[in-house]
């Protein structure tokens, strides 16, 4: 894992002190409220319904035991002693009070941790694979470009008032767990022709209130390129992305305007005419950072009598076998798993995790996975390296804390934005609509007979909850001062992508749980053997989900 | 108007031309985007003012007749300003620039390393903002990680030369 040095430690404690400063001058009237907004956003710090937020990054999600810890400190010592997981790979706390944040910055900062650039129209925290460097199919650690792109993002001093906030995601691996076409930038690490990696670019990927789906800008491209590939791209859209409007001014509009042939055009001109060596990292600074997330030593295990154990533990526990069966995945390493936590109890506020859980999670990463943790997009916690042997003891250990549902990728598996229960832009409640779906699905066997199924709600058009990619798709809006729910079927997030469509009017709130379990059981008598909800309804289309919801109405 | 470059407040060396008043007859002057032409012809010392909407590779041809830029920022937020600042000294443009409107102090370290050497504020913001936070934020982050602007050093370049 990337280990600050002293360059990049001295910047984010000058950074926490500037924005001590700037808190002191805000104050001091130096500043306007105005002027003031983009620097806290930039910090981190939102105002929110009730009370600030601060959103925490974690850098393509990954974490260290002593870092999970610092989260669990200040969840008590300056919130309510828990803290949410986001869709972005990070957390965010709902509750501290605007003079505690320097302090927080400095506690994050003891740990390598920052709030740099989580909110505000700049580029925010780099996503990637929770699966990264352990997919046995990865071509590269995308972690290692993920950390050039968090370190060349920093601050930028050209791009850090841009038009709209800007997402960049990179995967490693074909099999696309970290939802590229849906980022304004989404990088492929791919094959070139002569079989070193490189780069495949989209961009003018996004959700909010006029999705779109990722358009190819670059097939290949050299690694060395990257970061005057990006400027190159990101000063087209700073110079020519629109101002005149806020909900056009993400680069998805402007590609869409402009057109992905015209809009590359103008991009390659860009690179061709820059100084690109000045710009690139040098080849020495990339190998530093690749060194970093070099696998860990794993000891060797007897996998063999590992595996024996573990299939005598499951079998004597049933819930074991489930949890085993559902939550963990494979590992390049033979006899090693990647351990998905759920942080959706039944009932729970999905991505909620309190501090004693905090603690519970970074010791069985330290003790388990090789002192590491990842958090998901899908707001769940990965245990990266757990031995096969190690299995039982770590899901006894995350039992205990409430940490041991077996509904990876199942139906009660929800994403949800924190909706009008805390964010000002909301106008419908998700989370206590993602616990009404989960309590109404709770028996684990009817979970696993549906199979794999993503529902994704969000409390408005903005869709921090990625509705238009969930298999099933939630989106409350204000309808004349009721919260109606409008349902979308066949969204995907991966490199099969699509948006969701429209089932039809919305539904009140009450209504949704019962409307979900229809669109289930329609599926379920239509299915062919083996079938996805997804494959279900790409092959059977609209028309039969649509009768089943709206006949008696 | 106040003006102030890396060293604190200077004076203002560059009358700005208004709308239908006479060029000058001879020294500084500087002028609006649609009197260009005029302005070439004349044997002044130019000064030209951008607005933000301004395609950077359509000033290139003028630069030898240039020795200031000046660029419009309508608001402290709207940033394209710095990509014109950028753009303009990477097509090669060595003279005085300038970013002109409401930018504040917190933005004084990114207009100097994308290449601006000064600001042009409104006396509003002036008197609320004193030079002293003007200095002291272009100070604030002693290394970035960016290579290939001006100003302050690169993290990249100083753990290069920390391995040579």
């Amino acid at each position: 894992m990337y280990r600050y040095d002293e360059f990049d430690a001295a910047f984010v404690a000058e950074r926490t002190q500037q924005f001590r400063t700037q808190v002191k001058r805000r104050l001091a009237g130096e500043l306007t409220e105005a002027e003031f907004k983009p620097l806290r956003l930039m910090n981190g710090v939102y105002l929110q319904l009730h009370a600030y937020m601060l959103r925490i990054a974690i850098p393509y999600g990954t974490l260290r035991p002593d870092q999970m810890r610092m989260l669990a400190h200040i969840a008590e010592r300056w919130d309510r002693g828990y803290g949410h997981f986001t869709t972005r790979q990070n957390i965010q706390f709902n509750w501290p009070k605007l003079k505690d944040v320097p302090d927080i910055l400095d506690a994050l900062a003891s740990v390598e941790m920052h709030a740099i650039q989580t909110s505000g129209n700049c580029i925010r925290n780099t996503t990637s694979d929770p699966y990264a460097g352990v997919a046995p199919e990865e071509i590269e650690d995308p972690r290692i470009t993920a950390e050039l792109i968090r370190q060349w993002s920093s601050l930028h001093p050209e791009f850090t008032f841009l038009g709209r906030k800007f997402k960049i995601a990179v995967t490693g691996s074909e099999h696309d767990r970290a939802a590229i076409k849906i980022h304004d930038i989404g990088i492929q690490i791919v094959r070139g022709p002569d079989g070193a990696p490189g780069y495949r670019v989209l961009v003018g990927g996004g959700l909010g209130r006029s999705p779109f789906i990722a358009k190819e800008l670059r097939g290949f491209l050299p690694k060395a390129d990257l970061l005057p590939y990006l400027e190159a791209a990101l000063r087209v859209y700073n110079l020519h992305g629109r101002r005149d409007n806020k909900y056009k001014a993400r680069i998805k509009i402007l590609v869409h305007e402009l057109g992905i042939e015209e809009y590359a055009r103008q991009v390659e001109a860009e690179f061709a005419r820059m100084d690109r060596a000045a710009v690139a990292a040098p080849a020495e600074e990339v190998a530093r950072i690749a060194a970093y997330f070099a696998l860990p030593e794993l000891p060797a295990r007897d996998t063999e009598a590992d595996a024996a154990e573990t299939r005598r533990m499951a079998a004597m526990e049933p819930e074991f076998a489930a949890w085993l069966e559902q939550n963990t995945a494979p590992h390049r390493v033979p006899g090693y798993r990647a351990v998905t936590v759920s942080l959706k109890p039944i009932g729970g506020a999905p991505g909620d995790a309190t501090a004693e859980q905090m603690r519970v999670m970074a010791d069985v990463a330290e003790h388990h996975s090789a002192g590491e943790l990842r958090i998901t997009h899908e707001q769940n916690v990965v245990l990266p390296h757990v031995a096969e042997g190690a299995l039982f003891k770590v899901w006894r250990a995350l039992r205990a804390e409430g940490l041991d549902t077996a509904n990876k990728g199942l139906v009660t598996d929800i994403i949800a934005c924190p909706g009008l229960d805390y964010c000002a832009l909301a106008t419908a409640r998700s989370i206590p609509v993602a616990q009404d779906i989960a309590n109404r699905f709770a028996e684990p066997r009817r979970q696993r007979e549906i199979g794999p199924l993503s529902i994704k709600i969000s409390g408005c058009i903005n869709a921090c909850g990625h509705h238009h990619v969930g298999h099933i798709g939630i989106l409350g809006i204000d309808k004349a001062g009721v919260e109606s729910y409008q349902i979308t079927l066949g969204g995907d997030a991966t490199e099969t992508a699509s948006l969701g469509d429209r089932t039809g009017p919305g539904f009140g709130y009450d209504e949704v749980p019962g409307v979900i379990e229809r669109v289930v059981d329609t599926y379920i008598a239509l299915r062919e053997p083996g079938e996805t909800f997804l494959a279900a309804y790409r092959r059977l289309g609209m028309a039969p989900f649509k009768e089943a919801l709206y006949a008696d109405h | 108007m106040r003006i102030i470059d890396a060293t604190g407040p200077i004076d203002d060396l560059w009358p700005r031309i208004g709308a239908g008043e006479p060029l000058p007859e001879a020294g500084r002057a500087l002028v609006e985007r649609d009197r260009l032409g005029e302005a070439l012809a004349s044997g002044l010392e130019l000064g030209l003012h951008l607005p933000p909407d301004t395609e950077p590779a359509d000033i290139e041809p003028h630069f030898g007749r240039l020795a200031m830029i000046s660029v419009g920022f309508p608001s402290f937020a709207d940033g394209r300003g710095f990509s014109i600042g950028r753009s303009l000294r990477q097509r090669g443009f060595l003279g005085r620039l300038r970013a002109s409107g409401p930018v504040i102090a917190d933005q004084f370290a990114y207009l100097l390393e994308c290449g601006f050497d000064e600001v042009a504020i409104p006396e509003e913001v002036a008197r609320r903002q004193p030079p002293e936070s003007w200095l002291s934020q272009s100070a604030a982050i002693t290394f970035g990680y960016q290579r290939g602007i001006a100003g302050r050093g690169s993290i990249l370049d100083q753990r290069r030369a920390r391995h040579d």
